[in-house]
């Protein structure tokens, strides 16, 4: 109301000012939210720690996850090398270990470094695949939901089994399904993601259900403009806002699963290093070597936490029915 | 109403029958098999593994087998792979040790996230709000076996008492008191650990539905009318609020189930989750088939009690 008046009083006098684009009125609450934005800084933080974590312990091997050195096993951090014992070429970069090494005299640094890319990953394909089966499932069930298949509607059918999907109990079925089949990252991230999809599912359907009643979509179809265009152009769009904040929380949830996974000995197999299984494997030092414990403890819950900080921030900011009231 | 409710079971009942036919194809059509948990052993002939195969019914066609499942479940003749023990049994002393841990653990949740909840929102923006806001994400995002092993240490080191298992071994022939004051000892830590996510959450979900409340026409309405605050927020505002959450009640029990596997595995707490661990590990797969089962029941009867206790407290809803 406020911003309208202002324009009213504006009018003739000279050029409006450019209004506000949608994403950036979003950006500018969004900054406001200081817990979020130290989120953001975070997750930016991380990324780069994540590529920078492929490059250099995969590609060009700066920082060697793998060597295994057993005279410096459970060396605290920024213990340095014992020169006499390890030959050169196995030696860290700078002599020195910046988290120190573990039971097998790793190095923790280039360990924590390859697994914040794997855990990155994990979290970001499983909820890509979640949101993938989410929007395409509840995109069919709200757009095309009154359409007859035999005897059920489409929409019946979908929402049918996104209930029978809501009765199994996650935890117990990402376990059943990642104990029964053959250890591998792959079928982790899957597997995660094929059980996760069901809220974005039921919201999705329900944004379509009220968006295709809306003025634009009526328009659209009354141009003549084909289904796709209407769906993808027009609607999705739309209905993208709450997608996007589950799916940054969905991350964070995610890297926790993966976390409870390898505490329960189904995670991500050696030789991939993940923070959940750092963390798994640090748990029996904990007294002796308490860095293999709380470092990956503390990465993983710093960084889950700034997904959620984020997640909520942008709840906040893209949700126009939360703004202007106190 | 006796139409919607028989229409509801029905329905139910249907997509149960669902539920169990993917549960078993999920977990018969994955490899690994019962015969094949120790294929190292030099003893284990073909023949042999034949013969465990036929016992388990395991060479016969996937339908066969599903009936078999279906019809030993129904009579109660359903017996364990690993042991031979019948399942029901075996899964109702499991669910009698894991009840105490969930009553205390939904107790704590309930008693501590609607006072904060409330007063979160009522105060939205001050330092109590935004402290607890931020607690809030700290207790969802630290993984919780983590904060346990800490907390396992923490309460050691500190009162030096032992907080592994659901009992002190040797305690048996103790006095009645001692025991059931060993018993509840036991129960604390872990009940205060499972609950902590549950906080999180509820005291979350609690302040947002208070604060979409608080904005209605009726609350302000009761301002106006110049009614005192504690009466607009309590009786005004916090009975609206209150909805939703007494259709949480039905989806209380299938949480027995689901969360629990970490914390009693790191507790040593002989429940329902670690029945299910270990029957994933040794693929029992009549228990972990009939695990599946009671959960997906309880998580059905669940939304049924809340769609009718939701229709019981609000009259604007009609069931038809």
């Amino acid at each position: 109301m406020a911003e309208l008046t202002h324009r009213v009083a504006l009018e003739g006098e000279a050029e409006l000012p450019k209004p506000e684009t949608p994403l950036q009125e979003a950006w500018r609450i969004f900054q406001k939210d200081r817990l979020a934005l130290s989120g953001l800084v975070v997750l930016v933080l991380l990324v780069a720690m994540a590529a920078a974590g492929k490059v250099l312990t995969e590609w060009v091997v700066v920082f060697d996850p793998a060597t295994v050195r057993l005279p410096d096993k459970f060396l605290p951090p920024f213990s340095s090398v014992s020169q006499a014992l390890i030959p050169a070429a196995h030696h860290p970069l700078g002599g020195l270990y910046l988290l120190g090494t573990d039971e097998l005299g790793r190095d923790v640094f280039a360990r924590m470094l390859q697994g914040s890319f794997v855990s990155l990953s994990i979290g970001f394909i499983a909820v890509g695949i979640s949101v993938t089966i989410g929007i395409i499932l509840g995109g069919l069930s709200g757009f095309y939901g009154n359409v007859k298949l035999g005897l059920l509607s489409v929409d019946t059918l979908i929402m049918r089994f996104t209930d029978i999907m809501l009765c199994f109990p996650t935890f117990f079925l990402i376990l059943t399904v990642v104990a029964l089949l053959p250890p591998s990252i792959y079928n982790i991230m899957i597997v995660i993601g094929l059980t996760s999809w069901m809220a974005t599912a039921r919201f999705v359907r329900a944004e379509f259900l009220a968006l295709r009643e809306q003025d634009f979509v009526v328009a659209a179809q009354a141009l003549g403009l084909p289904e796709g265009r209407i769906i993808f152009r027009h609607m999705v769009p739309n209905a993208i806002a709450p997608v996007l904040v589950s799916a940054t929380i969905g991350v964070a949830g995610a890297i926790l699963t993966e976390s409870g996974l390898s505490f329960l000995g189904f995670g991500v197999q050696p030789p991939y290093a993940t923070w959940g299984n750092i963390l798994a494997s640090g748990r029996g030092f904990i007294f002796d070597a308490p860095w293999l414990f709380f470092i990956p403890g503390l990465a993983i819950f710093v960084v889950v936490l700034a997904f959620n900080l984020v997640g909520e921030g942008l709840r906040e900011a893209l949700n126009p029915r939360l703004r202007n009231k106190g | 109403m006796w139409v919607f409710l028989l229409r509801a079971i029905l329905q139910r009942l249907v997509l149960l029958v669902v539920i169990s036919m993917i549960a078993f194809s999920i977990v018969h059509l994955a490899p690994g098999e019962p015969s094949e948990v120790d294929p190292a052993n030099p003893r284990m002939k073909p023949e042999d593994i034949a013969r465990i195969r036929a016992a388990f019914h395991l060479d016969e066609p996937l339908s066969v087998q599903y009936v078999y499942w279906l019809r030993d479940l129904a009579t109660g003749e359903l017996k364990s792979f690993k042991d031979s023990q019948p399942v029901l049994p075996k899964i109702w002393r499991r669910f009698l040790n894991s009840l105490p841990l969930f009553i205390c653990a939904t107790l704590i949740v309930w008693s501590l996230s609607f006072p904060t909840g409330i007063q979160a929102a009522i105060q939205r923006g001050s330092p109590f709000d935004r402290t607890t806001t931020f607690v809030a994400y700290a207790f969802i995002s630290i993984p919780g076996f983590f904060l346990s092993y800490l907390a396992i240490q923490w309460v050691v080191d500190l009162f030096n008492v032992p907080i592994i298992g659901m009992r002190t071994f040797g305690m048996e022939n103790a006095q009645p008191a001692f025991r059931w004051m060993d018993r509840l000892w036991h129960l604390v830590v872990p009940s205060v650990m499972s609950a902590i996510a549950g906080i999180a959450i509820l005291s979350r979900y609690v302040r947002s539905q208070m604060l979409e409340v608080v904005r209605q026409d009726y609350v302000r309405t009761a301002r106006a009318k110049g009614l005192p605050e504690e009466s607009v927020i309590y009786r005004h505002a916090l009975r609206n609020a209150l909805l939703p959450f007494v259709t949480m009640f039905g989806f209380l029990l299938p949480g027995l189930i689901g969360g629990s596997v970490i914390f009693e595995q790191i507790f040593a707490w002989p429940g329902l989750g670690r029945l299910g661990y270990e029957a994933i590990l040794a693929r029992d797969f009549p228990v972990i088939l009939t695990i599946n089962f009671i959960a997906a029941t309880l998580t059905l009867a669940g939304t049924l009690v809340s769609d009718i206790l939701y229709a019981v407290v609000d009259p604007r809803i009609r069931l038809q």
